[in-house]
C-alpha cells in the first residue's frame, strides 16, 4: 500500500500535464488560423458565410468568438490589458478612439490605398469620419447603426394618429394617447434606464457638444442638454415611459409583439430580430420612424461597428484579407437579409433587397441625419455614468439642474488624465 | 539532511507560492494604491504617475464610495445575525432527541453550502423575477402585491442578504450542531429535575455553553460577509440604481472594468481596513464577555 | 407539551425548512427540462409539460459548455493535486519538525488570513501579465498552489501523529523525506482525503479570480462560462438552468459521496485550535 500511490500519482500528475500542456498551445501548421471577435449576432451570420469565404481562401481557418453587446467593452480592455486580444475585431465606432489611445489598432489606410474592393467614397462620409482619430485610419466600417422608432402601427392607430410623430411635442403627446386610450395598460415606449443610446441620441439632436474645450471637460450644463434631459425624464413622470431595466424587461421582442408598449427606440438589428421572433400575421403591423427632435425630424446617433486590425496579431495580411472580404457590397447586403444590418456602403444599398424594403425607409431618411459621440479614450465611462446620473433623475432623486451639475463634476474628474496628458504632448511639441 | 534542512525543503514549496502569489502582491498593491495606474499607464508606462494618498482622499470624497460601504455594512449587520439564527435554529432542531431522519435533513440542510455562487444566483434572478418569479406569484397568492425585486433600490439588497442566508447558513449550523452536541447531556437532566423551563434551559446552558463558537463563527461570518462580490455581479450588475453596488463590486468595477488600478487598490486597502477594525471590535467584545462570565 | 406534539412539531420544521432551502435546486432541475420560453408564463410551471434535452444540446452544442466543464475539471484537479503536496509537506513541517522560529512563522501566516484576498488580486494581475500567463490555466492554478488554510488542516490533524513512531524511523537511519512518504502519508490518508475533497470543491466553485485571470472564452471555468451566458441570454431560462444544474451537479455528488470527509474538515478546521 506504501509503494502504490506514488506510482500512480505520478500517472495522474502525467495525465493532466498532458492536459495542460494541449490546452496552453495552438496548433501552428501552413494553414493561417485568424482569431476573429464578433460582438452580438453578427457573428451567427458570419458562420454561415464562413464556408464560402474559406473555399475561397483554403490558407486561412477563421475561428469565430461571440462576445455579448452587455460585456463586449469590459472583455475588449481585459484582452488588451491580459494581451489575448484576437487578429480581427468587430469594434463599435465609439471605442475607436480608446483603442488608438491604447496603441491597440493597426493604421489601415496604407492598405486602404491600393484596395481594389475599398473606396473610401464608397462609404457614408460620417460613418468613415467615425474611425479618422486624428488624421490617421484605424478601422473600416461595416455596417452602420443607428437609433431611431420602431412602432406598432396598428396600436397607433387605435390611439387615434395615422402617422408616426415628427417632433418631441407630437411623440409626447401620442403616447399620452396611448396611455388615456388604453385605460393605463399601455405604455407609450420602452426605454430601458440602464441603456444610454436612447438619452444620447436624443441629446446629440441639440447641437451642442456634449464635452467641450478640446473634449477636455464636461458641458452637460448647457441649456440645450438640459432641455433633453428635462424632456426624457418627464415622459417617465406623466408615466408614458415605464421606469424599467432591460433586465425587468425580460424578453423585450415577446413584450413588443403583445403590445406592452408602442413605440421602442432601438436600432436596426431589430428589424432582423423582429421578424424572426413575431408571427408572420404581425408582420404588417409594425414599422420604423425617424427619431423626432425638438422641432421636426431629429438627429440620432452615428453609431456602427468597424473591422479593425489589432498591432499585436501575427497574421495581418490574413487579417487584412477577411476585412475586404466582409466589405464586398454583395456580402454586405449578404449581413443585411440575414440580420438587418444596414451597409455602410453606398453601393450596398443600391441592391434591390435594401432599396425595395418599406422598414427601412426610415433608415436611410435617419442616415442622412445622424452625430457622433465625442471620440476620446473615455467616452464609454462618462457615457455610463451620464445614463446613471440620469436614472436617478428619472427616480426622482435628483432635479435636472443638479442631474447636470453632477454629471460635469464626474466627467471633469474622468477626464482629468486626459487633460494631463494632452498638456504634456502639448509642452513636447516645440 | 539534518532535521532543519529539511524542515525548510518541506516549507519551501509552501512558502514560495504564498511569498510570490499573494504576500508579495499584496506589498505590491499598497504601492499600486500610490499611483494613478490606468488605462493610459497600461498603454505606455511613462504616462505613470506618484500620486501619494490622492487616491484615497479621492475616494474618501465620492459619494458612491460611502454608498458601497453603507450597502457593504447594512449587508453584513442584517444578514450575519439573519444567517446565525438561521443556523442556530435549525441546528437546535437536529440536535433534539425528537428529530427523525438526521443524517438526510443535514445533508439537505448544508447543500446550498457547496453549489456554485453563480449557478444558484441565475436560479434566484429567476424566482424573484418581478412578472414570472415564484416567489412573486406565492406573495399575490398571500394577498401581498408583487414586489419589484430586481428593480426597486429598496428591496434588491434584501433579496441578496436572502440569497447570501439561504446559501451560506449550513455551514455555520454544522459547527454549531458540533458544538451543541459537545454540552453534557446530565447538565440539562439536572437542570429539568430542577424544574427548569426549556427557554431557561437554553438561556442557562446552551447560550454559555455556545459562546466562545459563536464568537469566532460570528467572526468568521462578518470577514466572509465583508466580501460580498459575486451576488451583486451575476444577480443585479450593482444596481437597480446602484443599490447593490458593494465594495469589492467597486473594486472590480474600477479595476477590472475602467482599469483605473490605482483607485481600485486604494478601494481594497480601504476595505482591508474596515474588515480589520470590526473583526477587532468583535475579538476584544468577545473576550471582554469571555472574562465576565 | 406532550412528546407526540413535540416530535411532530421538530420534524415538521425541520421537513419545512428543508422544502424551502431545496426548492430552488428542484426548480434549477425542473426548468432546465422545459421548453424554451415555458418558464417565462403565469402561473409559473412548476413541472415540464414535455420534458426535452434540448436546452443540454443547446448548451453543449452552441454555448460552449463541454469546453468549461473540461477546463474546471483540469484546473481543479491540477490545483487539488499540487496544492496536496505543498500544503501537506509545509503542514507535517510545522506539527512534527521543529526548526528555530516555527511558531512564529505560522503565527504570521494564520495573521495572513486576516488579509482579504481581493487586496492581492490587482498587481497579482499585473504580475502574471508581465510574465505572459494571464489567460493560460497558470493564471488560475499558480496562486492556488499552497493556502494557509490547508496547511493549517494538516498540522492540526499531523500533530496527531505519536512522535515516537518518527523517532524509531530516525534510528532507524530512513531519511526525513523516506519518514514523510512511508510513515507520515499513511497515517495522514483521512486529513489528505478531507482536504482533496474540500479544496477541489473550492476550486470549482471559485468566481472571481478565474473572471479576472481567464481573459479569453477558450479558458473559461464553468463559473465564469456561467456568468458570461447569464448576461447574453438572460431571457432564456431554460438554458441557463441547464447550465446551472451542469455546474451544481458535479460538487453535490463529490460532496454527497465523501460529505463524512468534507465535514469532518470543515469541523477540525474551526472548532479546535
Amino acid at each position: 500500500m506504501t509503494q502504490r500511490p506514488p506510482a500512480r500519482i505520478a500517472v495522474l500528475l502525467a495525465g493532466v500535464a498532458a492536459l495542460l500542456l494541449a490546452g496552453c498551445s495552438a496548433s501552428s501548421q501552413h494553414v493561417t488560423t485568424l482569431e476573429f471577435w464578433t460582438v452580438g449576432p453578427e457573428g451567427e451570420a458570419f458562420a454561415q458565410l464562413l464556408p464560402e469565404f474559406e473555399q475561397a481562401n483554403p490558407d486561412i481557418d477563421v475561428r469565430v468568438q461571440r462576445i455579448p453587446l452587455t460585456a463586449a467593452h469590459e472583455k475588449l480592455l481585459t484582452a488588451y490589458a491580459g494581451d489575448s486580444l484576437p487578429d480581427v475585431v468587430q469594434i463599435g465606432n465609439t471605442w475607436i478612439a480608446e483603442f488608438a489611445a491604447l496603441h491597440a489598432l493597426v493604421p489601415l489606410q496604407p492598405r486602404v490605398a491600393p484596395s481594389k474592393v475599398i473606396h473610401a467614397d464608397d462609404y457614408f462620409a460620417s460613418a468613415w469620419a467615425t474611425n479618422v482619430i486624428d488624421g490617421t485610419l484605424y478601422g473600416i466600417p461595416w455596417y452602420i447603426d443607428t437609433r431611431l422608432l420602431f412602432y406598432r402601427a396598428d396600436l397607433l392607430r387605435d390611439a387615434g394618429f395615422d402617422t408616426p410623430p415628427r417632433n418631441r411635442a407630437e411623440w409626447r403627446a401620442q403616447m399620452d394617447a396611448i396611455r388615456a386610450t388604453s385605460h393605463g395598460t399601455r405604455w407609450g415606449a420602452l426605454l430601458p434606464t440602464n441603456e444610454y443610446d436612447q438619452l444620447l441620441a436624443l441629446a446629440l439632436q441639440q447641437h451642442v457638444p456634449l464635452l467641450r474645450d478640446g473634449d477636455r471637460y464636461g458641458n452637460f450644463g448647457s441649456a440645450a442638454f438640459k432641455r433633453t434631459l428635462a424632456f426624457y425624464a418627464d415622459l417617465f413622470k406623466r408615466g408614458d415611459l415605464p421606469d424599467w431595466t432591460n433586465v425587468q424587461v425580460g424578453n423585450p421582442w415577446q413584450a413588443f409583439g403583445r403590445g406592452e408598449f408602442v413605440f421602442y427606440l432601438s436600432g436596426p438589428w431589430n428589424i432582423g430580430e423582429f421578424r424572426k421572433r413575431l408571427p408572420a400575421s404581425q408582420q404588417g403591423e409594425w414599422s420604423t420612424a425617424q427619431l423626432p427632435g425638438p422641432n421636426g425630424p431629429g438627429d440620432s446617433v452615428a453609431y456602427g461597428s468597424s473591422l479593425v486590425i489589432l498591432r499585436h496579431s501575427k497574421h495581418q495580411d490574413a487579417a487584412w484579407t477577411l476585412i475586404e472580404y466582409l466589405s464586398r457590397p454583395d456580402v454586405q447586403v449578404r449581413f443585411y437579409e440575414l440580420l438587418g444590418d444596414l451597409p455602410a456602403r453606398r453601393s450596398a444599398w443600391e441592391s434591390p433587397a435594401l432599396k425595395g424594403d418599406p422598414k427601412l425607409r426610415a433608415f436611410r431618411a435617419q442616415l442622412e441625419h445622424m452625430r457622433p459621440a465625442p471620440q476620446v479614450p473615455e467616452w464609454e465611462q462618462i457615457v455610463n455614468m451620464m445614463q446613471q446620473v440620469a436614472a436617478r433623475a428619472v427616480a426622482g432623486e435628483l432635479t435636472v439642474d443638479e442631474a447636470a451639475a453632477q454629471m460635469d463634476t464626474q466627467a471633469d474628474a474622468i477626464l482629468a488624465k486626459r487633460r494631463w496628458v494632452l498638456a504634456r504632448q502639448h509642452a513636447a511639441i516645440p | 539532511m539534518n532535521r532543519g534542512t529539511a524542515a525548510w525543503l518541506f516549507l519551501a514549496p509552501a512558502l514560495l507560492v504564498l511569498g510570490v502569489f499573494f504576500l508579495l502582491p499584496v506589498f505590491a498593491g499598497l504601492g499600486l494604491s500610490l499611483t494613478d495606474y490606468d488605462l493610459y499607464a497600461l498603454a505606455d508606462f511613462h504616462n505613470l504617475r506618484f500620486v501619494g494618498l490622492a487616491n484615497y482622499w479621492d475616494l474618501l470624497h465620492r459619494p458612491l464610495f460611502w454608498a458601497a460601504l453603507g450597502h457593504t455594512l447594512y449587508f453584513v449587520i442584517v444578514g450575519v445575525p439573519l444567517s446565525m439564527l438561521c443556523s442556530l435554529g435549525t441546528a437546535l432542531l437536529l440536535n433534539a432527541s425528537a428529530a427523525r431522519f438526521k443524517p438526510f435533513f443535514r445533508t439537505a440542510l448544508f447543500a446550498p453550502v457547496v453549489t456554485t455562487v453563480v449557478a444558484v444566483a441565475v436560479i434566484w434572478r429567476y424566482l424573484f423575477n418581478t412578472q414570472f418569479g415564484v416567489v412573486n406569484f406565492v406573495l399575490t397568492h398571500l394577498g401581498i402585491s408583487p414586489i419589484d425585486w430586481l428593480g426597486d433600490p429598496h428591496w434588491a439588497m434584501p433579496m441578496i442578504i436572502l440569497f447570501a442566508v439561504w446559501k451560506n447558513f449550513g455551514y455555520n449550523m454544522i459547527i454549531l450542531l458540533a458544538g451543541l452536541q459537545a454540552i453534557p447531556a446530565d447538565l440539562y437532566e439536572a437542570a429539568c429535575i430542577d424544574g427548569a423551563s426549556a427557554w431557561q434551559q437554553f438561556r442557562q446552558i446552551t447560550l454559555p455553553a455556545l459562546t466562545p463558537i459563536l464568537l469566532m463563527v460570528g467572526i468568521l461570518t462578518v470577514s466572509g460577509y465583508f466580501q460580498l462580490f459575486a451576488e451583486p455581479y451575476v444577480i443585479t450588475e450593482g444596481g437597480p440604481l446602484q443599490s447593490t453596488v458593494s465594495v469589492l463590486y467597486l473594486m472590480y468595477d474600477q479595476g477590472f472594468k475602467w482599469w483605473n488600478m490605482g483607485t481600485a487598490s486604494a478601494v481594497a486597502f480601504l476595505l482591508f481596513l474596515v474588515m480589520f477594525v470590526a473583526t477587532a471590535l468583535m475579538w476584544r467584545f468577545g473576550e471582554g464577555r469571555e472574562s465576565v462570565a | 407539551m406532550k412528546p407526540r406534539v413535540h416530535a411532530w412539531l421538530v420534524n415538521g420544521a425541520l421537513a419545512s425548512c428543508t422544502a424551502l432551502v431545496l426548492f430552488p435546486l428542484f426548480w434549477m432541475l425542473s426548468v432546465s427540462f422545459m421548453q424554451p420560453g415555458e418558464a417565462n408564463n403565469l402561473p409559473p410551471p412548476m413541472l415540464p409539460l414535455h420534458p426535452t434535452l434540448a436546452n443540454y444540446r443547446e448548451l453543449f452544442a452552441h454555448a460552449g459548455m463541454g469546453r468549461y466543464f473540461a477546463n474546471s475539471l483540469v484546473i481543479s484537479t491540477s490545483i487539488t493535486l499540487l496544492s496536496l503536496a505543498c500544503n501537506t509537506l509545509a503542514g507535517y513541517a510545522f506539527a512534527k519538525l521543529h526548526f528555530a522560529g516555527r511558531e512564529r512563522m505560522f503565527g504570521v501566516l494564520i495573521g495572513a488570513l486576516v488579509i482579504p484576498a481581493q487586496v492581492a488580486m490587482l498587481p497579482l494581475f499585473l504580475l502574471l501579465k508581465y510574465a505572459g500567463l494571464i489567460n493560460s490555466y497558470w493564471a488560475v492554478i499558480l496562486p492556488a498552489m499552497a493556502s494557509v488554510f490547508g496547511i493549517f488542516l494538516v498540522r492540526q490533524y499531523a500533530r496527531g501523529i505519536p512522535g515516537e513512531l518518527l523517532e524509531a524511523a530516525r534510528v532507524d537511519g530512513a531519511g526525513e523525506l523516506r519518514i514523510f512518504i512511508q510513515v507520515v502519508l499513511p497515517l495522514l490518508k483521512p486529513i489528505l482525503v478531507t482536504l482533496a475533497v474540500f479544496t477541489f470543491l473550492v476550486a470549482w466553485n471559485d468566481f472571481m479570480w478565474p473572471l479576472i485571470a481567464l481573459t479569453g472564452q477558450q479558458h473559461y471555468t464553468l463559473p465564469v462560462g456561467l456568468a458570461s451566458l447569464s448576461r447574453e441570454h438572460v431571457q432564456d431560462s431554460g438554458l441557463m438552468m441547464a447550465g446551472a444544474v451542469v455546474t451544481v451537479v458535479p460538487v453535490l455528488a463529490l460532496f454527497l459521496a465523501l460529505q463524512r470527509y468534507y465535514l469532518r474538515g470543515l469541523l477540525l478546521g474551526s472548532v479546535k485550535g
